[in-house]
């Protein structure tokens, strides 16, 4: 019987696949794919909780958080590549590593 | 028994995209599994009862974020060069590592209790369409009017945000 425990560790696993991306790639372009990656994990985390919390009613409070993050989400996406882009034009190049104008 | 099927053939497509997505070299195919992976999570949402969300994850994410995505690596044409792991490899395993662990100790140890549903809290029956529901816990008496207008703010400002960062001098 499928319950609340196998999504969550599904979610885990999706977030923590990402945050290893997000952590260990180079190009930027490539740690925004694995940003969606996280934010996507989250999203099903908070669904499996609204559907298994209570049994036989679906809970719509997490569905609403989980809209509202697809709202933040995509507004992310097109601010970074919109950075990434600039950056880009300027320095072409969009490895993390050899941008390090704003290092302390 | 046909839903744990699903699930778990769902499952498995979306971990192995989604490894797919860090593991691979070619960014281009990283991007076409990532679209892979929204797919899987979308079927995830039927399975959940959540029908608005796995329609708004196929058109929000598997539509239009994915194509944003696949433009930028387009434009950028370091795709030839790869998508390399950089100097934190090994510190990043280790810190994945650790947070999985974390969250497979806590979801298996937690006993989840199920309680009756709280008397204000917006709901939805089970095997039922949630959208009207979901509309009323978004506009009606109560909802999630304010944050929704202040998300339509946000849009605003990141359309004259992207605007303004992408105009040419």
């Amino acid at each position: 019987m499928i319950g609340l425990t196998h999504y969550l560790v599904l979610s885990g696993i999706l977030f923590t696949i990402g945050l290893y991306g997000a952590l260990a790639k180079r190009n930027a372009v490539g740690i925004l794919m694995c940003l969606e990656l996280m934010l996507n994990a989250v999203n099903l985390a908070l669904v499996a909780f609204s559907r298994y919390l209570v049994p036989g009613v679906v809970l719509l409070t997490g569905h609403v958080f989980a809209i509202f993050v697809m709202v933040v989400a995509a507004a992310e996406v097109a601010i970074g590549l919109a950075i990434v882009l600039t950056l880009y034009r300027r320095r072409e190049t969009v490895d993390v590593e050899k941008t390090n104008l704003m290092k302390w | 028994m046909g839903i744990s099927v699903a699930f778990w053939f769902l499952a498995a497509i979306t971990v192995l995209s989604a490894l797919g997505v860090v593991l691979l070299s070619n960014l281009f195919r990283a991007a076409l599994l990532l679209v892979l992976c929204f797919l899987g999570v979308a079927g995830m949402y039927v399975l959940l009862n959540a029908d608005f969300l796995a329609v708004a994850q196929i058109l929000i994410y598997a539509g239009a974020i994915s194509i944003l995505l696949i433009f930028a690596i387009m434009i950028t044409p370091q795709v030839y060069r790869g998508n390399p792991f950089g100097r934190f490899r090994l510190p990043a395993l280790f810190i994945s590592g650790l947070m999985l662990a974390a969250f497979i100790l806590a979801a298996l140890g937690t006993h989840w209790s199920t309680s009756t549903p709280p008397a204000a809290a917006p709901q939805a029956t089970l095997g039922q369409s949630t959208v009207s529901a979901l509309s009323s816990a978004l506009f009606g008496r109560g909802g999630a009017l304010l944050p929704l207008e202040i998300a339509a703010v946000l849009l605003l400002a990141i359309l004259v945000g992207a605007i303004a960062l992408l105009k040419e001098k």
